[in-house]
C-alpha cells in the first residue's frame, strides 16, 4: 500500500431504473458496480476483464467521478473525491484521463489534430501562447504522428491513427493515470499491436498509471502487471497478469479463460473447454449469495448462502469464492 | 470434385471516386463437410466474396466483373433466378455478425423461422411451425412455444445469434457461409455458438466458409484456411500448416503482431503502414509496400498463387523464387 495512487474502498455505484411514460417511478437499481475494494500503485498497469455488462466502463466512469458514487471512497492521491470539494475535482481530473474505444465518437470531426490538442492546453493554461504549435507538436511525436499532419481533420486519419490522437490529448494535461476503456477493440491486429505497443512505451517512459479495460484476455495479459476480473459489479479475482491469465483460481475465471480461443491448432483441439450455459446475468436482480453460483460448475448450497468476501490467498492473489480450498 | 469451385472472382465497386477492387481474381474451393477459415484485416475483401456468392452485393455500386462459382454444378455467379432460388437459403445458407442483418424487427420470430421452409419445401404452416420449434430447440433455446411468439427485441445478443443460426440451418443447408457471426459478442457466449456450429456441422454434414479476424477462432474450427490481402487470396493452407510454417511475409506478420502468440510484455511486432488504396492500380505485390522481405521487383511483378507444398499455396514471389 506503500505508493498507492488511486485507492477505492467499498465503492458502489447503482443507477435507478425508472418505469413508466410520463411519471417516471423508480422501479428498482442497476448495480453496476456493487462493493469494489482496490488500490493501484503509481506506473502500475491494471488490467480489468469481464463480460459485457459486468461494470468495467462503470468503474471507470466512477474513478474519474464522471457518475455520482452510491456510496464507499475513491481515492486518488490522498483525495477523497467522493467529498472533495469542486476546486480539487478539477484539479484531480486533470490528473486523471480517459481513451475510448471508438476514437471517431470521441473525437470532434470538426476540429483539426491541432485544435483538438491545442484546446486543453488553452483552457488549463498549461503553456504560454506563443508554445503551443511546438507543444502541439511535441504530442503528436510522442503518440506517433508527423507534425505536419496539424492541420488535418480526424476523417482523414485511419483508425488506427484516430487512436493516437486520442492518446495524445489524454497526455496533453501531463495526466498521472489514464483509463483506457476497450481502447483497442475495434482496431485489426497489426493497428492494435502498434498502439499497445505505444501505451506500454508511455507508461515506461512517464511513470503513468494505466487502467486497461479489454475483452481480449491475451491482449490484457500482455499489457498489465496485475488484472482484476469483474462479475456483476464485483471484482471476484485479482492478482499478477501472467498469474491469474495462466493459473486462474476463481471458477468464472477459469471460465472466462477456457472460452478464449488460442492460436495454436495442436492445443485447441485437444482441449477441454468449460462452457458456461446462458447469458451473463442482469444486475437488475443479481442472485443472492454469490453471483456466479447460477452458472458455475462447482456450486453448492453454501454457495447460495452469503456474498462471499475477495481474501488473500497467496501473495498478491485475491479470490471470492467459499470453496478456493476444496476446487 | 469440391462442392463449391470459385473461380477468378472479381466484384468492383464503381464510386464517384473511382472503381474499388473489393475482391481482385480470388480463387478457392470448399469440400463437402469441410470447415475453411478466411481471414484477414477489415477491408480485405471477404465479405464482398461472401455477399458476391450469395448475390448480396449492392449492384450498383458493385459489379461482379469476372469469375464462375461452382456449386454442385451450378454457377451460383451466372443462374438463372429460378436456379439459384432453388440454391440459396436453401442448400447455401449465410449468417452475419450482425443478426439484425436477417431478423425482422416487426415479425414475430416464429414467422421469420418458417419462412425459408414455405417458400423452398411444399409443406403445411403446421408442420412448418413444429420444425421451426425444433429448429429452436436443437441452437439451445428453451421454452420454445413462448420464444416463438416473440419479437427479436426480446432476445439478448448471443439468443438472436442462436435465432439466426436456427433459420440458417432450418433448410439444412450443404453450405454455411458464416460472416463474422462471434466478432461482437462476449467469449463466453462465442464459446457456444462455436460449439453449436460444431455441433450442426456434425449433424448435418454441411461445409462451412467460416470468416474471422480472429486467429484464435481458426486453430480451433477450420480444417483448411485461406488468408486474405488487399481482395486477394494470399495464402492457403491447410490449419496446422499455416500456423505452424506460415510461408507468406503476411501471414507472418500478423502472427507475429498477436499479444498470445508473443511472450508477454515483449514488443510486439508491427506492420508498417496501411493497407493499400484499392482504388489506386497495383502493379506487383499488394503487400510489397509494407513488406520487410520486398525487393524492387515484388513492387512492379505481379504476385500469383502457387502451390508451395501439395495443398498449400502462397503467393510471395521471394519464397516462390526459394529466396526466403
Ligand atoms: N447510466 C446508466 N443508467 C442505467 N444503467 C446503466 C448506466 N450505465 C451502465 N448501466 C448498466 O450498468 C451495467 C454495467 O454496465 P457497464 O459498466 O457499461 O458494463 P461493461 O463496461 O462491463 O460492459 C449494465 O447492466 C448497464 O446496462
Ligand atoms: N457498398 C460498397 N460500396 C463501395 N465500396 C464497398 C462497398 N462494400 C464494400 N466496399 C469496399 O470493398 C472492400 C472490401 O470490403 P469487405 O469485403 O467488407 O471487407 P472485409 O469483410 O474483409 O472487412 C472495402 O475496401 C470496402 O471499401
Ligand atoms: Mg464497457
Ligand atoms: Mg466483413
Amino acid at each position: 500500500m506503500s505508493d498507492a495512487i488511486i485507492e477505492l474502498r467499498d465503492v458502489k455505484t447503482h443507477f435507478p431504473i425508472y418505469q413508466g411514460f410520463l411519471l417516471k417511478k423508480p422501479v428498482g437499481m442497476v448495480k453496476a458496480v456493487d462493493g469494489v475494494t482496490l488500490s493501484i500503485q503509481r506506473g502500475e498497469v491494471l488490467g480489468l476483464v469481464g463480460e459485457s455488462g459486468c461494470g468495467k466502463s462503470t468503474l471507470a466512469r466512477t474513478i474519474m467521478q464522471l457518475v455520482p458514487t452510491t456510496s464507499g471512497m475513491v481515492i486518488i492521491e490522498g483525495r477523497n473525491l467522493t467529498q472533495g470539494t469542486a476546486a480539487s475535482l478539477r484539479q484531480t481530473r486533470r490528473e486523471m484521463q480517459m481513451v475510448f474505444q471508438d476514437p471517431y465518437a470521441s473525437l470532434n470531426p470538426r476540429l483539426t489534430v491541432f485544435a483538438t490538442l491545442a484546446e486543453p492546453l488553452i483552457v488549463h493554461k498549461i503553456c504560454p501562447a506563443d508554445q503551443i504549435t511546438a507543444r502541439v507538436a511535441m504530442l503528436m511525436e510522442l503518440v506517433g504522428l508527423a507534425p505536419r499532419f496539424m492541420q488535418k481533420y480526424p476523417h482523414e486519419f485511419s483508425g488506427g491513427q484516430r487512436q493516437r490522437i486520442a492518446i495524445a490529448r489524454a497526455l496533453a494535461l501531463e495526466p498521472k493515470i489514464i483509463i483506457a476503456d476497450e481502447p483497442v477493440s475495434a482496431l485489426d491486429v497489426s493497428i492494435q499491436a502498434q498502439i499497445l505497443n505505444l501505451l506500454a512505451d508511455l507508461r515506461r517512459q512517464m511513470n503513468l498509471s494505466l487502467i486497461f479495460i479489454a475483452h481480449d484476455l491475451s491482449v490484457v495479459k500482455h499489457i498489465s502487471d496485475r488484472i482484476a476480473v469483474m462479475y456483476l459489479g464485483k471484482i471476484v479475482e485479482l492478482g499478477p497478469a501472467a498469474d491469474v491469465i495462466d493459473r486462474p483460481r476463481h471458477p468464472y475465471t477459469q471460465a472466462l479463460v477456457s472460452a478464449i480461443p488460442t492460436p495454436n491448432p495442436d492445443v485447441e483441439r485437444n482441449r477441454q473447454r468449460i462452457v458456461l450455459a446462458g447469458d451473463p446475468p442482469s444486475p437488475i436482480h443479481p442472485p443472492v449469495g454469490c453471483p456466479f453460483h447460477p452458472r458455475c460448475p462447482h456450486m453448492q448450497e453454501k454457495c447460495k448462502a452469503a456474498v462471499p468476501p475477495l481474501v488473500r490467498i497467496e501473495d498478491g492473489r485475491e479470490v471470492a469464492c467459499v470453496r478456493i480450498g476444496e476446487i | 470434385m469440391p462442392l463449391l469451385t470459385v473461380k477468378d472472382l472479381r466484384t468492383y465497386f464503381h464510386t464517384r471516386n473511382g472503381i474499388y477492387r473489393a475482391v481482385d481474381g480470388v480463387s478457392f474451393h470448399v469440400d463437402r463437410g469441410e470447415t475453411l477459415g478466411m481471414v484477414g484485416e477489415s477491408g480485405s475483401g471477404k465479405s464482398v466474396t461472401c455477399y458476391s456468392l450469395m448475390g448480396l452485393v449492392p449492384q450498383p455500386p458493385g459489379r461482379i466483373e469476372s469469375g464462375t462459382a461452382l456449386f454442385d454444378g451450378v454457377d451460383l455467379l451466372h443462374s438463372s433466378p429460378a436456379q439459384s432460388r432453388a440454391i440459396r437459403g436453401k442448400r447455401v445458407a449465410m449468417i452475419f455478425q450482425d443478426p439484425m442483418t436477417s431478423l425482422n424487427p416487426y415479425l414475430r420470430i416464429a414467422d421469420q423461422l418458417i419462412e425459408p421452409l414455405l417458400i423452398h419445401e411444399k409443406i403445411s404452416k403446421k408442420k412448418a411451425l413444429q420444425l421451426g420449434g425444433e429448429a429452436l430447440e436443437a441452437v439451445g433455446i428453451n421454452d420454445v412455444a413462448r420464444r416463438l411468439q416473440q419479437y427479436p427485441h426480446e432476445f439478448s445478443g448471443g439468443m438472436r445469434q442462436r435465432v439466426m443460426i436456427a433459420m440458417a440451418l432450418i433448410t439444412k443447408p450443404e453450405l454455411l457461409i458464416a460472416d463474422e457471426p462471434t466478432t461482437a459478442l462476449d467469449v463466453t457466449v462465442q464459446a457456444q455458438i462455436l460449439e453449436l456450429i460444431k455441433e450442426m456441422q456434425r449433424e448435418l454434414g454441411m461445409a462451412v466458409i467460416f470468416v474471422t479476424h480472429d486467429l484464435g477462432v481458426i486453430s480451433g474450427l477450420c480444417d483448411r484456411v485461406q488468408v486474405m490481402y488487399a481482395g486477394k487470396v494470399v495464402e492457403t493452407a491447410d490449419t496446422r500448416a499455416l500456423f505452424y510454417q506460415p510461408k507468406h511475409p503476411y501471414t507472418r506478420a500478423l502472427q507475429r503482431s498477436i499479444p498470445s502468440m508473443q511472450p508477454k510484455g515483449a514488443e510486439l511486432y508491427t506492420i508498417p503502414g496501411l493497407p493499400p488504396d484499392l482504388s489506386k492500380p497495383l502493379p506487383g505485390c499488394p503487400f510489397a509496400p509494407r513488406c520487410g522481405f520486398a525487393t524492387d521487383r515484388c513492387h512492379v511483378e505481379e504476385a500469383r498463387l502457387a502451390e508451395w507444398r501439395p495443398g498449400h499455396d502462397q503467393a510471395c514471389l521471394r519464397v516462390q523464387a526459394g529466396e526466403i
